[in-house]
């Protein structure tokens, strides 16, 4: 029978690596995802989980023996955040072109200069290209569930693909919440044994990573996007398998109080929780407002967001990222290219705030959706706009 | 896999470009990049082997009658063998010239 605890949720991340009986854990500790590999190691040491755990001088060594662990057919699991994720960035086309299934927590945090050890988005957003999959957490008990479904999905010989799992640091890493952890047979009913169909065996040599003249590369990467793309219907069914094992069900985007709202509000990661009080505030007052909370980045849900904006007239996007001279932040551009071609689209309103760990408080978010409903309807010379900025 | 080079489509490749088949890197042609090939005067040559020895790509090999010549389907026409040749049997000449 699963117990519900409460627990801090990076701790709940080891745990469930420890339930998905990882072979290999390579990982080099940075703030705020300390917690998860510190846990990970203790349970190594105390032969609690009968695994690897290969400790390396940065996190661009992690990622490279996590190609290697994977590469010969073991479940490897590695965690990192921020300037970690930067210096892996390198190795982490290599895991996707060399469709090697690593499944990565990545504690959201911003990126230096100047110095920050709090969350953001900026660290994920600059990997959002690198070809993995990519689920963004909302609260303790989904980033446990998606760590669990990670594997799932990674190794299913559809897939093999990385993924990634996000959990926003501190927001989510360092908060206790009430979990619940599953028995060890639950899990093995739902995650069965690992088998990469083509590992490095001497019985059966093979060549990874080799080289790719200008007459095959195009068709290597072409192989690349038709998998990512095809990888949705199993990131779907692994969802649906969950449910059915642990009756928690998750979907690419949760519609939250959406049904005949005009203006919607769309966040990603531990903010979108908030988000929703300020829909409840909001909604009290007699607006028609809902949110739309973005669960899957990549494969990016196309007709999941057509879907759920048919009937808005305002879409009001929070990005805690930024994309300097660009259109804005990365995730409401996605979304106005999601929409651009459509006859019948809400407006596009982008804000971005909550870089570096600045809180966006409920009445924030209030504020948001009245300043964004607010720039619909009179325009703006702007992009976007930053949210809570002193001037 | 009976497909090689410029015949292989994407539904053709291995998950992840993986390479089943050991030693098929000489299906490469290296050849392609070449903007000047040796050229052979046999009067010259006393078929002492020494451009195969330096050719950095391996591609010089003895020809029936004993002579040494580049495989032009990897020969990238770097022209070491042109300079090493002692009795200067080599020339190397631009691709486009006859």
């Amino acid at each position: 029978m699963a117990k519900r605890i409460g627990i801090e949720v990076s701790r709940s991340v080891a745990i469930a690596a420890k339930l998905a009986n990882v072979d290999v854990v390579s990982a080099y500790p940075i703030t705020p995802q300390t917690h998860i590999v510190e846990d990970i190691a203790e349970l190594v040491a105390n032969g609690e989980l009968e695994a690897s755990f290969i400790p390396v001088e940065s996190e661009h060594s992690a990622m490279s023996a996590c190609l290697g662990a994977s590469a010969v057919g073991a479940r490897t699991f590695t965690a990192t955040a921020s300037q970690g994720l930067e210096l892996m960035h390198e190795v982490l086309y290599v895991a996707s072109g060399m469709r090697l299934p690593i499944v990565m927590a990545v504690a959201n945090r911003a990126l230096s200069a100047p110095i920050s050890i709090w969350g953001d988005h900026s660290d994920v957003m600059s990997a959002r290209d690198t070809g993995w999959i990519q689920i963004f957490a909302a609260n303790g008990q989904e980033t446990f569930d998606n760590v669990l479904c990670a594997f799932r999905i990674a190794e299913d010989r559809r897939v093999l693909l990385p993924v990634m799992v996000h959990l926003d640091g501190f927001h989510l890493t360092h908060v206790i919440e009430p979990i619940y952890i599953p028995e060890a047979d639950e899990v093995a009913r739902f995650l069965p044994p690992h088998e990469y169909p083509l590992p490095l065996d001497p019985a059966r040599p093979v060549s990874m990573g080799a080289f790719g003249p200008p007459y095959i590369y195009s068709e290597a990467k072409k192989a690349q996007q038709v998998n990512m793309l095809a990888s949705k219907e199993v990131v779907l069914q692994g969802w649906r398998e969950f449910a059915g094992v642990f009756g928690r069900s998750y979907e690419p985007l949760e519609c939250y109080r959406c049904q005949g709202a005009k203006v919607l509000l769309l966040a990603m990661g531990s903010f979108s929780e908030t988000a929703m009080s300020a829909v409840d505030v909001v909604r009290e007052e007699g607006r028609e407002v809902g949110l739309i909370k973005l669960r899957l980045w990549r494969p990016f849900p196309f007709d999941e967001i057509r879907r759920a904006v048919e009937g808005a007239e305002v879409l009001i996007v929070l990005d805690r990222a930024l994309s300097f001279g660009g259109p804005g932040g990365p995730v409401c551009s996605e979304i106005r290219s999601c929409l651009y071609g459509r006859d019948k689209r809400p407006k596009v309103v982008g804000f971005v705030g909550g870089l570096g760990g600045r809180d966006i408080s409920l009445g924030g978010f209030v504020e948001i959706i009245k300043r964004g409903t607010e720039i619909a309807r009179k325009g703006s010379d702007q992009e976007f706009e930053m949210f809570g900025v002193r001037e | 896999m009976t497909k090689v080079g410029d015949e292989l489509t994407w539904k053709d490749l291995e998950i992840g470009s993986i390479i089943t088949e050991p030693g098929n890197a000489d299906q490469n042609q290296t050849g392609d990049w070449r903007t000047q090939r040796p050229t052979y005067d046999h009067a010259r040559c006393i078929k002492c082997g020494l451009c195969s020895i330096f050719c950095p790509e391996g591609c010089i090999g003895p020809t029936p009658e004993g002579f040494f010549e580049a495989n032009l389907f990897y020969c990238k026409g770097c022209g070491i063998c042109a300079r090493e040749c002692w009795t200067k049997a080599i020339t190397m000449v631009e691709e486009e010239e006859e």
